[in-house]
């Protein structure tokens, strides 16, 4: 649906060259909703704006449902703009006019009749829950519905892709949720691909199919949200994770770790899917000879999968301790030792 | 009182004239200025710095040349377009080479204070330059438009009043010939407070056309 190849973007500033995006090569595939996160000057806005066409590459091919942008013309491009609805962080809606002539504003530049502009401004309104705002002007709404309007004014034109530059991040946490699921319902009800760039991993977690990490103008990290949340590679996109999911040892029990001596060991397990779900602990402590002290853990649901991960002393022989893991191995779950430098 | 009721009369119609007409010709050239200087500058619309430079320079000097000497400087022009350098249609053009620089310079203030998501915006729809120019940024700057066109008319009433000095008629001419040259202290009492009214009737009614505008 969008694809990148080897991207870049070098901006002059002072006589001298930054490079924005320094060779992205990414897929995003019809009907998913693909975020990409990364700190602010990572490089993640160019990247949205480069889809249309608000940017322009430097070097490097974008191409849009089939179309190679950097080999249409303006008028072209102003074609495929209309297949492609974008929210922004602002907003960006006009204020001096009325809800109902924002949301109809692409329709109105597309030269739509006018009968019609209503019936689907009307329909487009009560999509996002606002109909009762229609004749309202966008400086008498709450940020929250205004993002609601901008959704709106995006999907006027039906378009099969959306854009969401940082869409939430002007909003508190319950309307970010609430906007978050109006997305989630789009995708769901029309099948548009959703292209969503933010620097909150909360947003990734709750709505996104696969997440890419941007840094410093390259993908330093690409997968399903599941496999980057529940095993991320590098430290970036380890720290986003720790963002929403507290994974790290808490002080004072590193503090219990290091103190450790003789016999007890401890142990990070993660649990993933039904394995979540079995009293394997209560099983290792019947069949061997060891005891267990749960120091640390929490369950989060990724993508409707949930994924747990415990902090786990054993104590016992040395021997028993190894078939137990031996033992643990074998379910569907990942345990490893943890020192007491390790996180 | 050396003037009667009806000469006052047939000034202020001279000056309502001279104002309205150099007005609408000035916001001819003023408005397409205005919206080149925006539309022409680095990173908008149509950057074109050729254009932009051209029309800056242009506006600058005749900005730069006080209205009493533009006015005689441009005699020639005006006796090319009007026939002649005396009257009140003669004082309309100077009026509007002094005020059409000036209306540029206001729209593109006003436009450049459109808030730049807006253009983001029209341009991720699709929407064309000319587009973007009369379906965003006019509608979004109109209240402020509205003031600056406010100030602009307030200028050339005194503007017109300084062309009645020089043969142009209507109220500075009164003022001139009656009010200081002959010591008609009342004349001048009288035209002085007929352009506070004017000035002062003219800020109110654009102040309340641009908060309509902004607050439907």
């Amino acid at each position: 649906m969008i694809e990148f190849q080897n991207l870049k973007k070098v901006y002059e500033s002072g006589g001298q060259q930054v490079a924005a995006l320094n060779g992205i090569d990414l897929k995003i595939n019809k009907g998913e909703i693909f975020g990409v996160i990364g700190f602010s000057g990572a490089g993640k806005s160019s990247l949205i704006r480069c889809v249309n066409w608000l940017e322009k590459p430097t070097s490097g091919k974008v191409i849009v449902s089939g179309h190679d942008l950097t080999a249409l013309s303006v008028k072209e491009i102003r074609e495929v703009k209309r297949n492609i609805g974008m929210v922004f962080q602002h907003f960006n809606l006009l204020n001096s006019k009325t809800v109902f002539a924002n949301v109809a504003m692409p329709l109105t530049l597309a030269k739509v009749p006018k009968d019609e502009i209503k019936k689907r401004v009307h329909e487009l309104l009560e999509f996002v829950g606002l109909e009762d705002k229609a004749n309202s002007y966008p400086d008498q709404l709450s940020g929250g519905q205004k993002q609601r309007i901008g959704i709106a004014r995006a999907l006027a034109t039906q378009p099969s892709i959306l854009l969401c530059d940082e869409a939430t991040s002007a909003l508190d946490p319950q309307t970010t949720s609430s906007i978050l699921q109006l997305l989630k319902k789009i995708n769901k009800e029309y099948n548009i691909t959703i292209l969503i760039i933010t620097h909150e991993m909360s947003v990734i977690r709750e709505i996104c199919d696969r997440v890419a990490v941007i840094e410093a103008g390259k993908i330093i990290e690409e997968g399903t949200v599941f496999n980057v949340f529940s095993s991320p590679k590098t430290q970036t996109a380890k720290n986003f994770v720790s963002t929403v999911m507290n994974d790290q040892i808490p002080d004072s029990i590193k503090e219990v770790i290091e103190k450790q001596e003789g016999l007890q060991k401890i142990f990070r397990i993660n649990f993933v899917g039904s394995s979540a779900g079995q009293p394997l602990l209560s099983q290792v402590a019947k069949k061997f000879n060891i005891d267990f002290n749960v120091l640390f853990g929490n369950i989060t649901e990724l993508q409707g999968t949930p994924f747990g991960n415990l902090i786990v002393e054993f104590q016992g022989p040395d021997s028993e301790i190894r078939r137990a893991i031996q033992f643990i191995s074998q379910e569907k779950v990942s345990i490893r030792e943890v020192t007491s430098r390790a996180s | 009182m050396l003037v009667n009721q009806e000469k006052i009369i047939e000034a202020l119609i001279e000056t309502i004239q001279m104002v309205a007409f150099s007005l609408l010709f000035s916001a001819v050239i003023g408005l397409p200025l205005g919206i080149l200087l925006v539309a022409t500058r680095k990173g908008h619309l149509l950057e074109n710095l050729v254009v932009f430079n051209v029309i800056n320079s242009i506006i600058n000097i005749f900005r730069s040349v006080p209205f009493i000497i533009l006015m005689v400087a441009i005699i020639p022009i005006t006796r090319l377009i009007v026939g002649t350098s005396i009257g009140t249609a003669a004082a309309v053009v100077p009026l509007v080479f002094y005020a059409g620089p000036y209306i540029a310079r206001l729209i593109e203030n006003s436009l450049l204070e459109v808030d730049p998501g807006v253009i983001e915006a029209a341009e991720a729809m699709g929407a064309t330059p000319g587009q973007i120019i009369f379906k965003f940024l006019i509608p979004e700057a109109l209240s402020s438009l509205v003031l600056g066109f406010t100030i602009a008319t307030i200028g050339l009433v005194g503007a017109s009043a300084m062309a009645g000095a020089v043969g142009g008629g209507g109220l500075g001419d009164l003022a001139i010939t009656y009010g200081y040259q002959r010591f008609d202290t009342t004349v001048m009492l009288i035209t002085v407070a007929i352009l506070v009214v004017m000035v002062q009737g003219l800020q109110s009614f654009g102040n309340i056309l641009s908060k309509k505008i902004r607050r439907r």
